[in-house]
């Protein structure tokens, strides 16, 4: 029966956030006593598919077709419900990431499986089978019963730790047969040599407290020193200081980090409503009063042009450089 | 070209949420409910392309799944600038039976672009939009912050990990819509409220659908722990209690 992960790779790669895909999945194996199969499209190596046997896959299959170079939400659905069909697969397990969320929907409707999306945590039973998910923008998290036979689950991003759990692994490749795609990509512009705000473990943001945008280099700089990303508040991306890949917050990106440094940052629901999944989160504010203080673990009541520059020494400092 | 958008009711962002019935359903005692911001955001965008006379579209429809509890949601999309709306009228059980009412609207009128927000702000689903276009067997295009239409053809910018992308899909298609796609939601004027209340909302009975999932229990996040503050005089026990503690620098 077997559980099925979509795994998604860059370019012939896979990054952390597949490796998640397929812990989670071999974890959710477990608890239904079967195996875990991922499945990828496009040109892969076989170093980079065997890697994700180290995380319990038993078996990946890799679908290759000049169709699907692009992503045609029809045309995935297709190849992916085709073989959750021909696995016999009663989980499948895909990110909560924008491929994901414009898969699963109808990979939902075509297997007329039940969808439980953006979840966190492991099911919370098998029998029913209940997830645990976000709902009301952080404000509260549900227990959701998918009641059909096959069920589909996007997890959110940076929510489940990798765990190693090596397996002797198959990998197989597909000449997948498909029509031609509707979705024709006429360009693509891509972020580069810029670590994603949605994949990292550490994200530095900014907000109007910052005061002006020619006042981020302290916050750059902080950021590039942990090894992380920059983001910012709904106000500073409106303004045009940042751009607005950056916002996060209920209408921007919600993000999942390990840590979230909210710099001059008030902490509006919305923004909160964006950030809350992150692990720690810490506010820098000369404002005592406000709500950001509320949901951080750590504080400091102050000027963030002041602060700034001697966090980055700090880190400089105990970093080496 | 005619364009329908999808519109969701949902509470105020702002509304604390309590539950009742044992933590089975929202307490809707004191909600403002609201249209749900993305599909606020898509409305807007689809009323720009309708002022712009080059792009050719003649009207634009809103549709909604819910009791006709939720009307004043639909007549502020009407007051905003929407043509005509639609009302499928049911309890919006989950996101595959509210898309299957919403394919039952398209089947029964033509639309050329229908365009949803990319996630509700009450369940989160982020799942209407794609069931509808696989319920039509129509291409969708996910995250889209920008649409326009240039010699009939829609040109469509998506958000992908790592970048942008422009695409085109021939038409009839959903478009689900994410941030950027417009700057600032309009403002119903007085102008707009008076005429809202003439407009029509044509209800129509839901078709027979099990939904998929159920919500079986509602918690509140856990509390977390109180803050610690660092002396703003030496920010750097900041890095050194991160160090210590969280062990993530």
């Amino acid at each position: 029966m077997s559980v099925l992960v979509y795994t998604e790779n860059w370019d012939g790669k896979f990054k952390k956030l597949s490796y998640e895909l397929v812990s989670y999945g071999s974890k959710v194996a477990e608890m239904l006593g079967t195996t875990t199969t991922a499945v990828t499209i496009g040109n892969v190596n076989d170093d980079e598919l065997n890697t994700l046997g180290k995380y319990g896959a038993d078996k990946v299959l890799c679908l290759q077709s000049e169709n699907l170079k692009n992503l045609d939400s029809q045309l995935y659905t297709n190849a992916i419900a085709k073989v959750a069909q021909d696995e016999g697969s009663k989980v499948i397990v895909i990110s909560n990431n924008n491929s994901g969320k414009s898969i699963a929907p109808r990979l939902s409707v075509k297997l007329k499986a039940a969808l439980g999306s953006g979840v966190s945590q492991l099911p919370l039973s098998t029998s029913p089978f209940t997830v645990y998910k976000r709902t009301f923008s952080g404000a509260a998290f549900a227990h959701v019963v998918l009641k059909t036979d096959v069920k589909i689950i996007t997890l959110t991003q940076n929510s489940f730790d990798i765990v190693e759990n090596s397996k002797q692994v198959k990998v197989e490749r597909v000449d997948f047969q498909t029509d031609a795609p509707k979705t024709v990509v006429k360009d693509v512009q891509k972020q580069t040599g810029k670590l994603l705000l949605t994949d990292a473990e550490i994200v530095v943001s900014g907000g109007r407290g910052m005061k002006s945008p020619d006042n981020w280099g302290p916050l750059e700089e902080l950021a590039e020193l942990l090894g992380g990303a920059t983001a910012c508040s709904r106000p500073v991306s409106d303004e045009g200081w940042r751009p607005h890949e950056e916002h996060t917050g209920q209408t921007g990106k919600i993000i999942a980090p390990n840590l979230y440094i909210a710099v001059g940052i008030s902490g509006a629901t919305q923004h909160i409503a964006g950030v809350s999944g992150s692990k720690y989160i810490v506010a820098i504010n000369n404002d005592k009063t406000a709500p950001i203080f509320e949901v951080a673990q750590y504080g400091i009541v102050g000027d963030a042009q002041k602060v700034l520059p001697q966090l980055v020494e700090a880190v400089k400092e105990i970093k080496g450089k | 070209m005619k364009i329908l958008v999808c519109i969701s009711h949902v509470p105020d962002t702002t509304t604390k949420v309590k539950f009742v019935d044992g933590d089975t359903k929202l307490d809707t005692n004191g909600i403002q409910w609201v249209i749900n911001p993305w599909d606020e955001l898509s409305l807007t965008r689809a009323l720009e392309l309708k002022d712009n006379a080059s792009t050719g579209v003649s009207s634009v429809t809103v549709a909604h799944v819910g009791p006709a509890t939720t009307e004043p949601t639909i007549r502020k999309a009407l007051a905003i600038g929407a043509d005509n709306a639609i009302r499928v009228n049911a309890d919006p059980a989950d996101a595959y039976f509210v898309a299957a009412q919403l394919a039952e609207v398209v089947k029964q009128e033509q639309f050329d672009i229908i365009m949803c927000g990319i996630e509700s702000s009450d369940y989160n689903g982020s799942a209407v939009g794609s069931m509808l276009a696989e319920f039509l067997d129509i291409p969708s295009v996910s995250a889209v912050s920008g649409l326009n239409i240039e010699n009939n053809e829609a040109i469509i910018t998506r958000e992908i990990d790592g970048g942008k992308e422009t695409v085109t899909v021939p038409t009839p298609f959903v478009a689900i819509v994410q941030k950027g796609i417009a700057k600032e939601p309009r403002i119903a004027a007085m102008r707009g409220i008076m005429m809202a209340r003439s407009k029509p909302i044509k209800v129509i009975e839901p078709v027979a659908i099990d939904p998929l999932t159920e919500y079986v229990k509602f918690e509140l996040p856990k509390p977390r722990a109180a803050c610690k503050f660092v002396d703003p005089e030496n920010p750097k026990e900041l890095i050194t209690l991160l160090q210590n503690e969280t062990k993530l620098i």
